[in-house]
This record gives structure tokens, C-alpha cells and sequence, in this order.
């Protein structure tokens, strides 16, 4: 994907905010095993370590030399969260050359997302994709000929954390912080007005009204970020569709990837009448999977729903799982679906090898009239168990070429994104201290803008001109 | 001796540098390189323009007041000239914080243009010449002088371009236009050929002035009168407070009406502006009165500020009219106005066109990348403004010297000065309008403060040598002043003697339970360092001509100490990236895994470092950790500055 057509979100680094963390990530890969690695490395690590580390006899790890190994817990205020230990390497005897903290945590991947959560709340800032090995290879611990391979590493993984993390919020997050974010803007935007032109715009009383707008923001966020703690920014997975015409076999395959028996599965056609959701983990990579109602005419109206339902699912999906009953001919019903899937990727899976098969591959990629890179065609019979490995492999090649494993990725990402609406949060705390301090007004803008250059983090969007094409637009200047 | 009329005749009087132009960039320019040591001719096509100000009668104002203070403490003249020539004087936006305090002076422009002039003529090293310059000479690449519309051909060892808005210059009022430059002063139409010729890109940028009035057909008592400030501050950190103590001149306020709105709608077709006859990029800071109109329709009346021009001339400036309707409209809607009943236009307003450039194509320095020697400075460069001019045409000036002298250039970044943010801005990001200062822009703008330019900037003016010693120990000695007195400030403790609770409560701050030192108190918003003055004994006097800049920077170091030291925490960080050079023939191709579109704009901007690089709109962090990879490996030999 070098030089591909994404286009990234441009955070510009020194344009605002610059202040040095240290960064934090899962080391180990995500998974529902005991045992799991928070890394913790950059300046002041130590110090972030110790406002949730807390050991029998209160040693503070500061105190302790370096190479050691604690034992201890992490805590969330009284509450204690993880039993741990925690591995102390001070700079510069560390893979970072930098003060670095590993605290080896045992009570699953819930408690290890917990403690990634404290860290990032203590004052530490989610890892880049390789930014470990970035600081290990600016600080010179590594041989100068791995620079490429490290530039493979950042470069793949950025890449790959973009397509994952852009346009995946979870409902109406984007639209509530986009509101916010346009908030902050204008009102950053009249003061600045008023500031750059004080005999056009004035600012008597204004301070009053920006304090209850904060008020409303901070609201707004804090019940955001306790969504963030469980996880639930980001809609965690490939929005995957199943669809086929009925008694396809749809739900036999959904039933055959949850290994359990979850939809209702009948001979008679078109009895998957609600849309199932489900989230499946297929050998590492999440799907977020919707099966849908047969895709049938039908005169039916509480079915004709689900088939209208079904229409606009194939539209947002990210992939489609299109299920052929191969022991029949294709029918007009598979033409109608086969228009559907347009350009989205997809998986034909030619169904019931079990019985005789009277589809072939080539007959279905000549009636599909798309790219057809993007579709792949394999054999399956969901109720024989067969070619479902297949599938898996095929899944992983379409969208990682088989490289990164999509949970951590997630993890990650929903890091970021909290460690984001923390700071847009701490950010806007400020503007209320100065808000109460009686500060003069151009000390509100400041951390007004860094609330919106961390909001922006979460939506994909930079700063760039936003503030002075902002002043220019809405509201009228001199001279 | 007879001369053939054909022949080229040179010039043998051995200039080191030639600056093309003698408005506000051009006389900080050529002021610069004199007094550096170097022989230096400035050209202007009128004698009588030098430090013309074609547009408003102001000096400052917010953000550009910085400009000015930071000019004078590298060793500038402009803060020098106004403190002699302004006939009122305004702090603004006094009420907010001490970042945004600027100052802004009406200058008696005949007045300006004299005393700058003056200055010029007296000037050791500097000759001024009335000539246009019609080409630039190089050789491989370096440049090796001028030749004039006269044929004459001057050899020099640098150039600094500062032509404002004369190149192709052509103004236009309604349905008539004028191939002229600003208040009908020649255009100069031959140098962007040449400019052309050596492969620099060229925009057209447009700008505009309101009409001029004759100020006995005014009535002022329909008017309110806008004073100057009891107590003027000079622009000039070498100005003696008590030489600036002058008579003022008021200026005053009316306002436009429905009436002049639908006039103005009702001839939109006969703006040249809406009608697509002016080509040009318009600022969008100053949108002409119909701009206004039809973009704010809501607003049912616009503030209209009537300046005077100065004090010899019955000229008033219109602030915030701005216009290119024809004449019989401009009448119309203006005697629609309260007090502007029987208004007579002596100038009627315009819209001016002329070629600037790219300014991409300037280093930090301000000299141009692909051509040694040639450098630039003003609105040639697409920025708008006075100050802005002088800023960058000082900034030239020292460079130029300084590459003359065979020294580094001195670039200030953007945690620096209101300077640094300017020229960063102008050759990173690119523009498609004239680009004015804003506080804004400014993201350390709690540091680079309009009261502290000497304290950032003086010991550099000072290195540089335009700033003399007697300056720095004067300000040496302010600093002293300062500290000594903080620290006396926080060691001096009161208790809550009735005294004290009498004096707070006077003032509406909570009085105290317990001791507190002086400097908690004046952190409070409410309290300061002059009102605690009853309680604080032992207080002594500071000399006169400095108290009013020591207790200025005593209020804020005590009451805004947490903000300062955050930003910079932020400066610090942000240098770090500046300090990493980016060689200057980096082959970006060579860069692994760097995106398309990020070589190409590495290519274009060839940035001098990797903040720059960050800066660049299409080159993102990944791109950035990339470049970093490649440096550090060697790729280049990267080099750190200190």
C-alpha cells in the first residue's frame, strides 16, 4: 500500500500540543489468556507507574534500582483491579534507551485493557503502531541497517491502523463529537474575532454563556469516556453481512462460525425473520457479523422489513458472506442478489458440497458484473463442517494479507480514542478553571483549541487553517 | 567624454547590495545592510513614496503592535519613526490578557514618510535612487546586479526585492481601471518578465482602500468621538516614555444604515468584485463594504471609524469601507450615512492587482532556494500589511548582510517571535490571499508578548549588531530590577490586620484567614502590584523612565506564572524538532516507504527541518517518524544545530 490512495488523518505534532508522554501499549497479543504485558516507556514512566502500582509496603518504584521485579496491585483509586508484576528498567538499560515499565498482569484480557485504561488516565499516551521500536531505533539501540525494517513496521502498521480505526465509530459517537468539536470551534473562533478586532466584537457577558456551553461538553464527554472504559468506542470488528436467498444455508454458516446454535434454523424458507448480530472471533480477526432475512419477494410485511433491512446493511458492510444453495440452479432471486453486492468485497461460498453440485465458480463470476479482484469464490457445506478453514484464510488475505492480528489493532485504536476524549476533556476542565479564575478571555482559546485538536483525533481530522477560516467565515471583521 | 545612446553603461561605484523598493520593507532592508558595513542602493520609482502609506493611517494594531515591538528590539526603525510621527496612540484590548495587549498608533503619514525618509538620506553606507529596475542579472545561479529602465547596469553582490504592489500593478475603481500602482504612482511592468525568466513563480494577489474625505464636509456631531489613551506607551523600547506625552487626535465612530445596504445591493452588478472583472485573490480580513453586506446580511448596520490622515491635510480616512463600486454609487451609499450627509471623496476607494509570489520558494531567510544572493521581503512575498513588510524586509536585510559577511542567517522560529510565526507561515503554508498577522497564529503567543519582545529579541538585534550596547544594558538592568523585586514579593509576608482586610475588601477580593505573601496576592485577578502598594512597606522606587515596563512585567511573571511555564514546557518540545536539520539535497526518493504525496510536497517545499516538514499540509506523522528513520540511519548526514 505504499503510496496508496488512503488519505490519513494529519495530526501536525508542533502546531499545538507537544508535550512529551510516555507511551503505553499491550505487549502481548491480545487474547482470553491469563496472562498479559502492559508496556509503559518514554520519560516519567516511572511516575505514571506508581500512581496505580501499589506495593504491600508502599515502595514506590522510583525508589527501587533498576532490573527488578515487583510484586504488587494496580489500583483504580480503593479498588484493586489486578494482581501484577511489575518489571522496572530505567533508562538507558532498556529496549527504549528510556525509562520503561512492564507490569505482568494475570486476570485476563477485560483486567489487562483495565490497566492499559489506568495508565493512559495516570498520564500516559497510547503507543503509535511501532512506536517502541521507533524509540529504540531513534535512541540508537538498534543497528542502523534496521532502518528499513523498522520503517516497514511503522509504515505497515499506521497504514493498516487507518483503514481499521477511520469511519468505524461506534453509532452516534461521531455525530456527538463532531457537534462538539464544531462548538468549540466557533466559540474559539468569536473570541479570537473579538480579540483580533476589539472595537468590532465585543465580549461583555460572553464568559457566562461559554461556561454553561463547557459545562454541557464536559457532560457530553464524561459519559463517553465511561463507555471507553469497557471498550465500546469503536465497533470492534469487519462489518461482515451474510446473505443469500432463503434456506441458503445463512444461518447454518453463522451457526458453524459461533460454534453454537443461535439462529433459528429451519427447512422452511424465510424463517430468519429479525436481523442476528453477532461478533465472532475467526482466528483472530474480529467479524462483526449480521445475518440477515432471506432475500426473497416476498408480499410478507413483517418479512419484507427484514429484506429492506438486509438491502441497507449490504451498503455499510466492509464485507459480504453471499451463501449459494449450489444443489440448485441460480435462481432470479440470486441475480437480484448478485446486482446487490456491486463492488463490495466478496466471499461466494458455494454451499451443501455435500450434495451434488449444479454451480460452478465460473458461472457465478460471469453473471457478477464487478471487479473481480474483489470477489472470491470457494466450496462449503456448513453442515458437514467442511471448507470453513478455507474461508478463514480467505478472510485474512482480503483484508491484512494474512500480517497483523485485527484485536490488538482494536485494542489500540480504542486507546487512542480514549486517551483522546481524556485529553479534550482535561483540556476543557482547564477552560473552566479559567473560566472560574476570571481569567482574561484569550486564556479560554488556548485549551479550547487543544479540546478540539484532541476531538479531532478521534474523528480523523486535523487542524490545519480550521480557526482562521473559522474567524473569516462567521463573523464579520473591520478595517 | 561622449556617450553612445545604445550602449549599456555601468555603474563602477562597487554596491554590495541592491534593494528594489523603498516602502516599509524596503527602508527596514536597506536600513539593515548599511548599518551592517555594506554598500547599499535602494531604488523607488518615486522619491517622494519612500515609507508611503497608500492604505490606512495606522501603525500597529493587534498582532501587528508585536510586529513593531519585536522590529525595534532586533534593531528596526519603524517603532523609532511612529513614536515621532503618530498623532493618537491606543492600547488595545487592555481589559484582556497581557498576550493580546496591542498597540496601535494613527500616524500623521507625511509626517512618517518624512521623518523615514530622513533617516534613509542620513544614513551612512545607503544611497537612494528614483529608478525602476527592470532586471535581475545572474550568473550560474547567483546573482551579479540590476539593470534599470534607463539601461544602466549595476553590478552587486545581492538583491533584495521589495516592490509591494507595483509589479503589473493596475487599479480599479467600478467600471474604470488604471495601469498604476498605489495613489496613482507609476506601476513597474518590466521586472516580473525577468523574475519569470529565472523560473519563480508568480501569483496575482489583489488588496483594497476605502475613500478618502474631505474632513470639512463632515458633521462630527453625528458622530462619537473615539479618544486616544490617557497615557501613551511608545513603540520603542529606546523611546522615553515622557516624549510620547503628546496632544491627540480624536477619531470617530458612525455607522452604515439599511439606506446604504440597499444601495449597495441594488448595484452589486456594477462591482467589479461580483462581476468577475477583478481576477485577483482577495483578503478575506478586509471584505469590501459590499463583501460585508451580502455576506453578513443579518447585520443591519457596520461600524464605520472616520481616521484623520494627519494633521496637515483635510483628508479622513473611512475605516471598514473598503469598496470598488463606481463613483455615482460611492456617493450615494456614503450620503446615507449619519454625519456624511454632504460628504465630498477626495480618493475615491479601489481595488489594487499586482504580481507577488510564491513564497514557497524562499527560505527561512528569505532568500530565494534556487537563486544565491536574491532575496525578498513585503507584500512582494503575498503577505499584506505594513508591519509585516518591515518585519520581513529587516529580517532580508540582516540575511542578506549577514551571507555578505560570510555568518550564518539568523531565522526565528515560531516560539520566538510574531516574526518567526510570520515567515514560517508564509514559506510553508502555501496562501491564495495576502496573508496578515493574526494573535492567533501565534501557538506560544502567553510567550512572544508585545511588553517582552526586548527580553526575547534585544540580545539578538544585539549580536547581529543593530542593537547597541547602552540598549542591552538598559534592559539588563529593567531585568534585574524585576527579578530582585519577585523575589522580594514572595519572601514579604503580611497577616490579616484590618489594614489589609480594609484594602481587599475595597477592592472585592475574599479577605484573608491567615498570612499570605505579596505575590499571592497579586495573583489575584482582582488585585495588582499598584493597588497593593498602602500595604508594602518597604517598596522602593524604581528609575522613571523604566517603572512602567518593570511593574508591567512584575503583574504578569507573578499572576500568570503556571501558563508561562507550560508553554514552555511546549516550547521545549517543539524545538527539538526545529533542531533536526533536513540536509538540503535529501533525495526524497530514496526515502523508504514515504507516500506519493508526501515526496511530492518534500520536494516542492524542500523543507530545512523536520518541524518544518511537519508543518506541511499532505506530509503526516508517519511520513515524519519515516524521514526521521531515514536520517538517523544515515542516509543523509543528518546534523542537529545547537
Amino acid at each position: 500500500m505504499k503510496g496508496g490512495g488512503l488519505v490519513p488523518p494529519f495530526y501536525h505534532y508542533s502546531e499545538r500540543k507537544f508535550m512529551e508522554k510516555p507511551i503505553v501499549a499491550i505487549s502481548t497479543a491480545v487474547n482470553y489468556a491469563g496472562i498479559g504485558i502492559v508496556r509503559l516507556s518514554g520519560p516519567g514512566a516511572i511516575q505514571v507507574a506508581d500512581k496505580v502500582f501499589v506495593s504491600p509496603k508502599n515502595k514506590k518504584l522510583e525508589d527501587q534500582k533498576t532490573h527488578t521485579i515487583h510484586y504488587g496491585f494496580i489500583k483504580d483509586q480503593d479498588e484493586v483491579v489486578d494482581e501484577v508484576l511489575a518489571m522496572l528498567m530505567k533508562a538507558p538499560h532498556s529496549y527504549t534507551k528510556e525509562d520503561t515499565v512492564e507490569f505482568n498482569c494475570h486476570g485476563g484480557i477485560h483486567i489487562v485493557r483495565k490497566v492499559l485504561s489506568l495508565l493512559i488516565e495516570a498520564g500516559a499516551r497510547p503507543a503509535e503502531p511501532g512506536e517502541f521500536t521507533k524509540k529504540a531505533f531513534l535512541n540508537g539501540r538498534l543497528d542502523l541497517s534496521q532502518a528499513e525494517a523498522v520503517s516497514d513496521l511503522i509504515y505497515s502498521q499506521n497504514d493498516y491502523a487507518l483503514k481499521s480505526s477511520v469511519g468505524q465509530l461506534r453509532g452516534n459517537l461521531r455525530e456527538k463529537i463532531e457537534t462538539i468539536r464544531k462548538a468549540v470551534i466557533y466559540n474559539t473562533a468569536f473570541i479570537e474575532s473579538a480579540l483580533d478586532d476589539p472595537e468590532h466584537i465585543s465580549l461583555d457577558g460572553y464568559p457566562e454563556k461559554l461556561e454553561m456551553d463547557v459545562d454541557i461538553w464536559l457532560a457530553t464527554l464524561k459519559s463517553l469516556l465511561d463507555n471507553a472504559e469497557s471498550g465500546k468506542i469503536l465497533k470492534e470488528g469487519i462489518k461482515t453481512v451474510i446473505i443469500g436467498r432463503p434456506n441458503a444455508g445463512k444461518s447454518s454458516l453463522l451457526n458453524v462460525l459461533l460454534g453454537e446454535e443461535r439462529a433459528i434454523v429451519t427447512d422452511i424458507a424465510g424463517t430468519t425473520r429479525d436481523i442476528l448480530e453477532e461478533t465472532i472471533n475467526l482466528k483472530g480477526i474480529m467479524l462483526q457479523v449480521i445475518d440477515t432475512a432471506g432475500i426473497r419477494n416476498t408480499k410478507d410485511a413483517i418479512e419484507k422489513i427484514g429484506v429492506e433491512k438486509a438491502k441497507q446493511y449490504v451498503d455499510k458492510a466492509d464485507l459480504i458472506l453471499y451463501v449459494i444453495d449450489a444443489s440448485d440452479k441460480l435462481s432470479e432471486e440470486d441475480l437480484d442478489i448478485m446486482k446487490l453486492i456491486g463492488d463490495k468485497k466478496t466471499i461466494v461460498l458455494l454451499n451443501k458440497t455435500d450434495l451434488a453440485l449444479n454451480v460452478t465458480e465460473e458461472e457465478v463470476l460471469s453473471t457478477i458484473n464487478s471487479n473481480k479482484s474483489d470477489i472470491k469464490v470457494i466450496q462449503i457445506s456448513a453442515k458437514e463442517n467442511e471448507g470453513i478453514t478455507k474461508l478463514e484464510e480467505t478472510i485474512t488475505a482480503m483484508f491484512y494479507d494474512g500480517k497483523i492480528s485485527f484485536n490488538n489493532e482494536i485494542y489500540i485504536t480504542n486507546a487512542r480514542q480514549q486517551s483522546a476524549l481524556l485529553e479534550a476533556s482535561q483540556s476543557l476542565s482547564s477552560v473552566k478553571t479559567s473560566l472560574e479564575a476570571n481569567m482574561p478571555e484569550d486564556f479560554y482559546t488556548i485549551d479550547l483549541m487543544d479540546a478540539y485538536e484532541s476531538l479531532g483525533k478521534i474523528t480523523g481530522e486535523s487542524i490545519g487553517e480550521d480557526l482562521v477560516n473559522e474567524i473569516f467565515s462567521k463573523f464579520c471583521m473591520g478595517k | 567624454m561622449k556617450y553612445s545612446a545604445n550602449s549599456v553603461w555601468e555603474n563602477k561605484d562597487g554596491y554590495d547590495v541592491v534593494v528594489v523598493g523603498a516602502g516599509h520593507a524596503g527602508c527596514e532592508a536597506a536600513l539593515a545592510t548599511a548599518r551592517l558595513g555594506l554598500k547599499t542602493i535602494v531604488f523607488t520609482v518615486s522619491v517622494g513614496s519612500i515609507a508611503l502609506m497608500p492604505c490606512n493611517p495606522n501603525i500597529g494594531g493587534t498582532s501587528k503592535g508585536h510586529l513593531v515591538r519585536e522590529i525595534d528590539a532586533l534593531g528596526g526603525e519603524m517603532g523609532k519613526v511612529i513614536d515621532r510621527s503618530f498623532i493618537q496612540s491606543k492600547m488595545l484590548n487592555r481589559s484582556k490578557g497581557p498576550a493580546v495587549h496591542s498597540l496601535r498608533a494613527q500616524a500623521d503619514k507625511a509626517l512618517y514618510s518624512k521623518n523615514m525618509r530622513m533617516v534613509l538620506e542620513n544614513q551612512d553606507n545607503l544611497d537612494i535612487k528614483q529608478m525602476e529596475v527592470t532586471e535581475i542579472l545572474t550568473e550560474n545561479g547567483k546573482v551579479t546586479g540590476v539593470m534599470t529602465y534607463s539601461g544602466a547596469k549595476y553590478a552587486c553582490k545581492a538583491v533584495i526585492l521589495c516592490t509591494g504592489t507595483y509589479l503589473k500593478a493596475r487599479c480599479i475603481y467600478g467600471e474604470i481601471e488604471s495601469y498604476t500602482g498605489p495613489d496613482g504612482l507609476q506601476a513597474a511592468n518590466y521586472l516580473t518578465d525577468s523574475l519569470k525568466s529565472l523560473g519563480i513563480k508568480m501569483y496575482r494577489f489583489k488588496t483594497g482602500t476605502p475613500p478618502r474625505v474631505d474632513k470639512r464636509s463632515l458633521d462630527f456631531s453625528k458622530m462619537e468621538e473615539q479618544k486616544g489613551d490617557d497615557r501613551v506607551v511608545p513603540f520603542s523600547f529606546a523611546t522615553n516614555p515622557e516624549d510620547v506625552q503628546i496632544d491627540q487626535v480624536s477619531c470617530w465612530l458612525t455607522y452604515t444604515n439599511e439606506k446604504t445596504h440597499q444601495i449597495i445591493k441594488d448595484n452589486l452588478d456594477r462591482s467589479p468584485l461580483f462581476s468577475g472583472a477583478i481576477e485577483g485573490t482577495g483578503p478575506r480580513y478586509c471584505p469590501s463594504i459590499e463583501d460585508k453586506v451580502v455576506k453578513f446580511a443579518d447585520k443591519n448596520r457596520h461600524q464605520l471609524f472616520v481616521e484623520p490622515e494627519g494633521l496637515e491635510t483635510n483628508e479622513m480616512y473611512l475605516a471598514g469601507m473598503s469598496s470598488s463600486l463606481p463613483e455615482d454609487v460611492q456617493y450615494a451609499f456614503y450620503r446615507t450615512i449619519p454625519g456624511f450627509e454632504n460628504v465630498k471623496l477626495v480618493k475615491n476607494a479601489y481595488a489594487i492587482e499586482y504580481d507577488c509570489i510564491d513564497a514557497r520558494q524562499l527560505k527561512a531567510s528569505l532568500e530565494f532556494k534556487e537563486i544565491e544572493g536574491l532575496f525578498s521581503g513585503g507584500q512582494f512575498n503575498g503577505s499584506s500589511g505594513y508591519e509585516e513588510a518591515a518585519a520581513q524586509g529587516l529580517v532580508a536585510g540582516i540575511n542578506a548582510a549577514r551571507k555578505l559577511l560570510g555568518k550564518d542567517p539568523v531565522v526565528l522560529d515560531r516560539s520566538q517571535g510574531y516574526i518567526g510565526v510570520l515567515i514560517d507561515d508564509l514559506v510553508t503554508k502555501e496562501s491564495r490571499e495576502p496573508y496578515r498577522m493574526m494573535t492567533s497564529r501565534a501557538e506560544y503567543r502567553l510567550l512572544l508578548r508585545q511588553d517582552n519582545a526586548d527580553q526575547r529579541l534585544s540580545l539578538i538585534g544585539h549580536e547581529i549588531g543593530l542593537i547597541s550596547n547602552e540598549r542591552i544594558d538598559k534592559l539588563n538592568c529593567k531585568l534585574k530590577y524585576v527579578s530582585e523585586e519577585i523575589k522580594r514579593l514572595e519572601n514579604t509576608h503580611i497577616g490579616n490586620t484590618s489594614e489589609v482586610q480594609a484594602l481587599l475588601e475595597e477592592h472585592g477580593s475574599t479577605l484573608l484567614t491567615s498570612g499570605a505573601s505579596l505575590a499571592d496576592l497579586i495573583r489575584r485577578p482582582e488585585l495588582s502590584y499598584e493597588i497593593l502598594e498602602p500595604l508594602d512597606k518597604e517598596r522602593k522606587k524604581f528609575p522613571l523612565e523604566l517603572s512602567e515596563e518593570i511593574i508591567e512585567q512584575i503583574n504578569i511573571d507573578i499572576k500568570y506564572a503556571g501558563y508561562l511555564a507550560r508553554q514552555q514546557k511546549q516550547v521545549e518540545q517543539f524545538k527539538k524538532m526545529e533542531k533536526k536539520l533536513i540536509p538540503f539535497d535529501i533525495n526524497y526518493d530514496k526515502v523508504k516507504s514515504l507516500r506519493i504525496e508526501a515526496v511530492q510536497k518534500l520536494k516542492e517545499h524542500r523543507p530545512e527541518s523536520i518541524g518544518q516538514a511537519s508543518r506541511i499540509s499532505g506530509v503526516s506523522p508517519a511520513d515524519i517518524s519515516m524521514l526521521l528513520v531515514y536520517l538517523t540511519a544515515g542516509g543523509n548526514d543528518a546534523e542537529t544545530k545547537e
